[in-house]
């Protein structure tokens, strides 16, 4: 364990030290890396910690984006006020779909396929909304771009990176916290079992309920995130099941359950897909999605051969899960 | 402990053939006087991938073109964003390291607003190619220019068109039943001809139906018979290509003929696609959109040249497409010319201060006003005829004179 | 309102609801017995309507004589992936399996964006315009077609399970893996003949779907969802519920855009997914889980 915090620690010390070095395109990237590993750390509470597989969460980040950003873009209220706004509508909406599925004994590929549903309902219903643009999309004011403007969530790209690597190692904190919590050990008890731990008295109902609220609050933000770092929101890119299953892939490629998995997975895939790009360019390979294919091979080999995830793995070979 | 670390980054590096080059700070290469880099960042693959390569060849063509025309050299950089705007903003990152002195792009307008923030933040000029939302260049950015009307533009210019067209047919159709795909695009031209109508009134017609329909959709039955039920006199369609095909087959098997089928401002029924799926079913559909003057000298050298490029293809089926593509292009070249040097200020700078009046696309010179939008770029009619599209309107321009209504034209 | 136009977008919606059905009976029988959900299947769809197409272009061979090679071609596939690739996935936790076929997915989509390019392609046979009037309602003639040959698939599908001695073992493995286990079956052997099966399926349905719709590599995700939907309304692992899932969807859908704005109709079957999933997850015809 001792390993696995010092390993930590320099981890933490190169991510804040990196714009030092890294800029434009690098800071980009992992700045695009740190947001995966969020919102897939977030949606790790609900499957890996607690078993319940959502395949819908591009609804929290749509409706978090949305809800910040409508406030600010009509309203002029800024993106404090409006984070606390977007995670109250995250998390009834989250305890909603819950609430439903569980009450009605909803599990597995049946709870996946409820939260496609709630997410794809939700895009065709905001295509319709004129009060936030409908398909034509949501413009957010870029106003100046120079000085960190926190009040606002305005400044240059190193801002965003730094919110993006606190948020992460905050929720990566937030995770080991409720991991070792009395929540950890009942959402794995429910996970592995949920009729045996029924059966030792806890309420599964209440803490799956928990974990759905704690994922989606923590994805809300993700979105609030994404809504002022983007700055246009379209129901149609938000909203697509596209965006939930890019949640999914880091967690589950780099081991799902694990505080690690996610972040891992994130850095991998990322780099994976620009590395792929960078590969073919430099082989003069220009045909359009060769690139897809060539990262669904490696998807593929991946789930074959390490049905866990990269990390328990790597760890283990670097001996920091002891 | 270290050498842990290292490994780690090495099994990293691994997993990513692309970390090194993601991380190395060096990577700048200095901007050579002698030619230009120019980032074109398209949708070649993913839900846009057909736009995207359609776009691309204006692209392709356009160094060789320019050479001759301006003795300007000129390298492109390619990159797909796979229709994705994570992957806009950084391919557009990606090039700017990797030495681009100029962007374009990007066909969306999502992605074009994500490069355009990136292209702020670094200093960067960069042409829109295409893209209507007309929000691109009302947020103020100094480095971003566009050469593509905004769908207000487009559908006033359209709408003048129509008015045009059934004057030049002594026509005076009643009524209009309006179709328009819910995204993007369809959205902003909604709202555009919703806002221009009522004070249209020169226009004999009243729109007596909207029928908005899924982007998504494979199937149009009902859009259509809801369609026909209004006893419209002819359909005013903002579509794509796809949906195009797919509404007209279904104007057949459902045998509905009125007057004519009219796109205020939007590609498809002129497109290759819309001839090759519909063959003679294809003929008399009407696009009011921005065109090329086919009669222009740049035009017939970019057509030269294309179909040097692309012996199997038709340039008039990408007309829009490579069109703007091609002209930001030139608007660059004409930039460098000026500058002198490829420093992105110096080129930003020329940029702004553009004024080409030997362009390719039908309007006035290409000038940009203080928001970096163009100004005055025109409308043709485009007929298809003889199965091909044929500027029928305006009368300076024209290659054939418009047939409307229809032939087999029924009143309902 | 006029009552034929309520009638003729009605039975339109009836008739593409068929091939729907049957597309959506091929996911139905594989989760049925292998209870993998195929997360491929409208992208496996995708590649029926191209070896639809390219037959027709290279032999002018109707989608109707192409449904034999096509099919045959499929179950050979299917056999194949279940075989080699998805067997050892059958214990396997569901996300596993998930992203084992977005994988595939992920891979047919952009090897038939390479392959083929962007463009929507068709085919062109003659009967694909005309439309038969009784009076004011018209029938399309390629969807009665296709509606005919949905109905005739599953019809043959149905009575290869009823009367036929592998239809039986294969259900015997459905109802009780180690039952069918310990009476000697090759339990491993019958689900890759079920997802050969369940390909075939979703062969056919690509070769009819041809005549109503063009296809683009992309086209597959939106019908794999389109699958989910139906086989969830009617019942995931019952067959006749695909088809009843499949007609109430393409009714639901078709009056939907009737009454609201067409745009917005995807809604009333997500709408109605939920519905289903709260008020009766075992969908309409599904036996309680």
């Amino acid at each position: 364990m001792r390993r696995a915090t010092a390993g930590l620690a320099l981890l933490a010390a190169l991510l804040a030290v990196l714009p030092a070095f890294a800029r434009g395109y690098a800071l980009s990237v992992a700045t695009l890396i740190l947001y995966f590993a969020y919102t897939g750390q977030a949606w790790n509470v609900m499957m890996g910690f607690a078993g319940q597989l959502s395949l819908g969460h591009s609804l929290y980040v749509g409706v978090g984006a949305y809800a910040a950003g409508a406030l600010f873009f009509h309203y002029g209220i800024g993106p404090w006020a409006g984070l606390w706004v977007a995670i109250l509508l995250c998390v009834a909406l989250g305890l909603l779909v819950g609430f439903l599925a569980f009450r009605f004994g909803i599990s597995g590929v049946y709870f996946a396929l409820l939260t496609i549903a709630f997410a794809e309902f939700t895009r065709i219903g905001f295509d319709h909304l004129d009060w936030i643009g409908g398909p034509a999309g949501m413009f957010l004011r870029v106003a100046q771009r120079d000085t960190w403007d926190l009040a606002n969530f305005r400044g240059p790209p190193v801002m965003y990176y730094y919110a993006m690597l606190f948020l992460t190692a905050g929720a990566f904190a937030l995770c080991s916290f409720l991991l070792k919590s009395k929540a950890g050990y009942y959402w794995l008890a429910i996970r592995e079992n949920e009729e045996a731990a029924q059966a030792l008295g806890i309420n599964t109902f209440a803490w799956k309920m928990l974990a759905v609220a704690v994922s989606s609050a923590m994805t809300a933000v993700a979105g609030v995130f994404f809504a002022f770092y983007y700055n246009n929101l379209f129901p149609e890119q938000i909203f697509h099941i596209s965006r939930s299953i890019e949640i999914i892939l880091g967690p589950i490629i780099g081991g799902i359950g694990t505080l690690f998995g996610p972040i891992l997975g994130a850095a991998v895939l990322t780099l994976l897909s620009d590395g792929i790009t960078e590969l073919l360019g430099a082989l003069g390979w220009e045909l359009p999605g060769i690139k897809q294919v060539f990262y669904g091979i490696v998807l593929l080999i991946v789930i074959v051969f390490l049905p866990h995830g990269i990390w328990p793995g790597l760890a283990r070979k670097l001996r920091l899960d002891r | 402990m270290s050498s842990q670390i290292t490994r780690r980054r090495f099994n990293a590096a691994l997993a990513g053939a692309g970390l090194a080059a993601a991380l190395a700070p060096f990577g700048i290469v200095r901007a050579q006087a002698r030619k230009v880099r120019i980032g074109v960042i398209l949708p070649r693959s993913g839900y846009l991938g057909f736009l995207g390569q359609s776009c691309q060849k204006g692209a392709d063509l356009a160094p060789a073109v320019i050479k001759d025309m301006l003795g300007v050299d000129i390298e492109l950089m390619n990159a797909d964003f796979e229709s994705n705007v994570d992957t806009a903003r950084t391919r557009a990152e990606r090039l700017i390291q990797e030495g681009a002195n100029v962007l374009i792009g990007a066909f969306d307008s999502g992605a074009s607003a994500a490069i355009a923030q990136v292209a702020e933040q670094r200093g960067i000029p960069f042409v829109v190619n295409i893209a209507a939302a007309p929000q691109i260049t009302e947020q103020g950015y100094k480095f971003t220019v566009r050469n593509f009307p905004t769908s207000v533009d487009l559908v006033r210019n359209g709408l003048a068109l129509i008015g045009d067209l059934f004057q030049a047919t002594n026509t005076a159709p009643r009524s209009a039943v309006f179709m328009h795909v819910n995204d993007t695009f369809g959205q902003a031209n909604a709202k555009a001809i919703a806002a221009l109508m009522p004070r249209l009134t020169q226009l004999p017609f009243k729109i007596v139906e909207t029928i908005a329909y899924d982007p998504a959709a494979k199937d149009l039955t009902v859009e259509v018979s809801k369609a026909k039920a209004t006893n419209a006199d002819f359909l005013l369609n903002v579509c794509r290509v796809q949906d195009s095909i797919i509404l007209r087959r279904e104007m057949v098997k459902q045998r509905w003929q009125p007057m004519g089928i009219i796109g205020p401002g939007n590609p498809g029924m002129y497109e290759e696609q819309y001839y090759k799926a519909l063959g003679k079913l294809s003929e008399y559909s009407i696009s009011n959109v921005p065109w090329y003057h086919p009669k222009a000298d740049i035009t017939r050298a970019v057509e030269k040249q294309f179909l040097k490029q692309n012996p199997k293809d038709k340039p008039m089926y990408h007309a829009l497409n490579v069109g703007f593509t091609f002209e930001s292009i030139l608007i660059i070249a004409d930039a460098f010319k000026r500058a002198k040097t490829a420093d992105p200020k110096a080129l930003n700078d020329a940029i702004h201060q553009t004024d080409i009046k030997n362009r390719m696309m039908l309007g006035g010179p290409i000038k940009f006003n203080a928001k970096g939008q163009v100004e005055g770029i025109a409308s043709a009619c485009i007929q298809n005829l003889n199965l091909r599209p044929t500027v029928v309107l305006p009368a300076n321009a024209a290659e054939a004179k418009p047939v409307f209504p229809v032939p087999g034209y029924k009143k309902a | 309102m006029t009552w034929d136009l309520v009638a003729n977008v009605a039975i339109a919606g009836v008739l593409t609801g068929l091939v729907y059905g049957l597309m959506a009976l091929g996911l139905s029988v594989i989760f049925g017995v292998v209870r993998v959900v195929n997360f491929a299947h409208g992208e496996m769809m995708t590649i029926a309507m191209y070896a639809t197409v390219a037959l027709f272009a290279a032999w002018r061979i109707d989608p109707f004589l192409a449904v034999v090679p096509v099919a045959a071609a499929f179950f050979v596939f299917g056999y194949l992936l279940q075989a080699r690739l998805i067997n050892p996935f059958v214990t396997r936790p569901e996300h596993s399996q998930f992203i084992l076929l977005l994988a595939v997915a992920i891979i047919i989509t952009n090897a038939l964006m390479v392959s083929f390019g962007p463009d929507a392609r068709n085919v062109q046979v003659d009967y694909q315009l005309e439309s038969y009037a009784i009076g004011p309602i018209l029938f399309d003639k390629a969807r009665l077609y296709a509606a005919g040959m949905a109905l005739a698939a599953s019809a043959a599908l149905f009575a290869f399970f009823r009367f036929s001695l592998t239809g039986k073992a294969i259900r015997a493995c459905a109802d009780n893996y180690l039952g069918a286990k310990v009476v000697g079956l090759d339990v491993k052997r019958y689900y890759a003949l079920t997802f050969g099966l369940g390909a075939a399926c979703v062969a056919v349905a690509g070769c009819m779907m041809i005549l109503l719709v063009d296809v683009t590599p992309i086209l597959g995700p939106a019908y794999t969802l389109l699958a989910f939907v139906i086989v969830i309304v009617g019942g995931l692992g019952s067959m006749g519920g695909a088809l009843l899932g499949g007609v109430l969807i393409g009714l639901s859908e078709a009056l939907a855009g009737l009454f609201i704005q067409p745009s917005a109709k995807s809604m009333i079957s997500f709408g109605l997914l939920i519905l289903v999933l709260l008020f009766r997850p075992q969908g309409l015809l599904g036996k309680k889980a």
